[in-house]
């Protein structure tokens, strides 16, 4: 026996509170852990934006368009190395909830800026050389079940053929990878083949991507490309990829404060029952915190003793919590589908490590005060009262 | 015999409101090592708290509490709580162990402020159980222990670290005449056969009987009724 058969024998002593009060504990920490890896997703964006690169939008709103002539323009900006463009195509498959994240782009000098798309070299060069072929990410073809040599239809919900239909024909010609984290969970195509049947908006783009010579000339070159549009019709916004990522991400609010609040309710609730429950706990012993005593235990080690148990219990709940968490978006991400809309779901080391750190905070924090009651209990008072 | 406590001048008042009362004044008692007292007397009359000044778990209003040259008054509560753990053995009215706890465990507590390692701890646990007749009950709960069980647990507890003195508060205030009979030859034996002083504070006539000495407090002053014990 030593003092942690102490701590776990007191901690469970009153198995229905036990359990009660882990499972509230746990509850918190499986909604920290899941949220924290629904937002590591949603603000991969801006954790894999390059340093070096910049986004240009339409200063009124990056679903605004902009001339396609911006991008000989800024191509000729001092400080940038290369630059493309995309547009937003609003892509489906057949039916409007089959929904596939298209863009319109440059092939070569796209795929330059984004070296993070791992292609096989003829598929790159089948991309580059056929105007009707559609470059599809790994995850969304093995999704759709699509390879290469199909032909399929995409419809646009936003664009329309001068013929009055929405429906593109493509030839699936290359599937790619994302290099390490990079999603590849999307389709491109050529520009032209797609502008060329445009019912309107044609020769209008959605966004520049600028790939500077180096970072330090970042806010330069930003400078200059806002500068030069200025007072036209479609004056420019340009920030960092990084920036650019996390505005796109906010753009449906401010997800940050949203998890903080959910988070942060959670963990206040449960910092109050925990705490409270601790006390009562921690005063019903007052008897045997005073034999203990009279016995010759020391206040310091009652007063580690308790705040022990108060952090095992943190700990056992917060552990079990982020472990279903880890389970719960493990089971997500690999049902079907699912990394075709949500690339790289999994539990992020961080969350797990700020989890654990959280846990032994909630502890000390519910602890404190009984550890302090316990530590500063009089034997004589305690034991007259039996 | 040498003398194990001396008390010098012993005064304890306590303050309720306004109201300063003295439980006892200049109180003066030397305590020989391996005596057996038992301490007898009105409730109110101060016998709990002469106990807890004895055990160090209450200090004097004023004058000394010294046991084998050690001002115990004096130390400071990290000292206090060593020297209990060394010197002092404490039986309770109503046991206080620990619930969660079985026997050997409850018996093993003290232990844990030793530096005695698993197997020291194991052999002296077995050996205090067995000194009280329950070697056979060292896996089982409080709870599923009669009264006198659990008291001789406690005393077990009382006795592990081997501490010179027994401190014990009604210790059968809770127990039938039997079981009350078989704690007091227990505690009998203890000072007989291992010297070890005892100081039991009891209500109890035919409990104060087994001590080699009784002493009656009365109004903060002692009366010695019996010099040698009756059974």
């Amino acid at each position: 026996m030593n003092d942690l058969t102490l701590i776990r024998k007191n901690l469970f002593r009153k198995k229905l509170r036990a359990i009660l009060l882990t499972l509230s504990i746990l509850i918190a920490f499986l909604i920290f852990g899941v949220l924290g890896a629904f937002y590591k997703v949603w603000n991969s964006g801006a954790e894999l934006a390059a340093d070096n690169r910049l986004v240009t939008v339409n200063r009124i709103n990056f679903t605004v368009t902009m001339p396609y002539a911006y991008w000989g323009r800024i191509q000729a900006v001092e400080g940038v190395e290369a630059a493309s463009f995309a547009n937003w195509f609003g892509g489906y498959y057949q039916e409007p909830t089959r929904q596939v994240q298209t863009f319109a782009v440059d092939p070569e000098s796209y795929l330059n800026v984004y070296p993070e798309l791992v292609f096989e070299p003829e598929q790159r060069a089948a991309f580059i050389a056929n105007r009707t072929c559609l470059a599809v990410g790994r995850d969304i073809a093995d999704f759709y079940g699509w390879s290469l040599g199909d032909r399929i239809p995409l419809l646009s919900n936003i664009w329309q053929k001068s013929d009055g239909s929405s429906s593109w024909e493509f030839d699936i010609c290359a599937v790619f990878d994302g290099r390490e984290d990079y999603p590849a969970n999307y389709a491109m195509f050529h520009y032209e083949y797609y502008n060329e049947d445009l019912a309107f908006n044609q020769d209008q783009i959605g966004w520049i991507v600028i790939q500077t010579q180096s970072a330090d000339l970042n806010a330069s070159v930003a400078d200059a490309i806002d500068t030069m549009f200025a007072n036209s019709p479609a004056e420019t916004e340009t920030a960092t990829e990084a920036a650019f990522s996390e505005g796109f991400a906010n753009q449906f609010g401010n997800i940050a404060l949203i998890l903080l609040f959910v988070v942060g309710s959670a963990f206040s609730t449960i910092l109050i029952i925990v705490g409270f429950t601790m006390v009562t706990a921690i005063n019903e012993r007052t008897g045997e915190i005073a034999v203990m005593k009279t016995l010759g235990f020391p206040a310091p080690r009652i007063f580690r003793m308790v705040l022990s148990e108060s952090v095992m219990l943190s700990l056992v709940g917060g552990l079990l919590g982020l472990g279903l968490a880890w389970g719960m978006v493990t089971l997500i991400a690999a049902a079907p589908g699912v990394s075709a809309f949500l690339p790289g779901l999994s539990m992020p080391q961080n969350v797990f490590i700020a989890g654990v750190g959280l846990a032994v905070l909630l502890g000390l924090l519910t602890g404190i005060i009984p550890a302090i009651n316990a530590q500063r209990v009089k034997i004589v008072t305690a034991l007259g009262k039996q | 015999m040498a003398s194990l406590y001396e008390l010098k001048d012993l005064s304890k008042r306590y303050t309720r409101g306004k109201e300063t009362i003295t439980i006892f004044e200049e109180l003066t008692m030397s305590i020989p090592q391996g005596d057996f007292i038992a301490i007898m007397g009105p409730s109110g009359s101060g016998k709990t708290t002469l106990l807890n000044l004895l055990g160090g778990i209450d200090r004097p209003s004023s004058g000394s509490v010294e046991c084998e040259g050690v001002r115990v008054d004096k130390l400071s509560e990290g000292k206090l709580a060593k020297w209990r753990s060394q010197h002092v053995g404490f039986i309770f009215q109503f046991y206080n162990l620990m619930p969660t706890l079985t026997a050997a465990q409850n018996v093993e507590l003290p232990l844990l402020l030793t530096k005695l390692s698993g197997k020291q701890r194991k052999d002296r646990v077995a050996t205090a159980l067995d000194i009280v007749g329950l070697a056979d009950r060292k896996g089982h709960r409080p709870r599923q222990l009669s009264g006198g069980q659990q008291q001789r647990v406690a005393i077990a507890r009382a006795i592990v670290a081997d501490p010179k003195v027994l401190l014990c508060d009604e210790p059968t205030g809770d127990l039938d005449r039997a079981s009350a009979d078989e704690i007091l030859e227990t505690l009998q034996l203890l000072n007989r056969e291992l010297g070890k002083t005892i100081v039991m504070v009891t209500h109890d006539p035919s409990a104060a009987k087994y001590a080699a000495r009784e002493l009656h407090l009365d109004k903060g002053r002692f009366i010695e009724a019996k010099a040698e014990p009756a059974q």
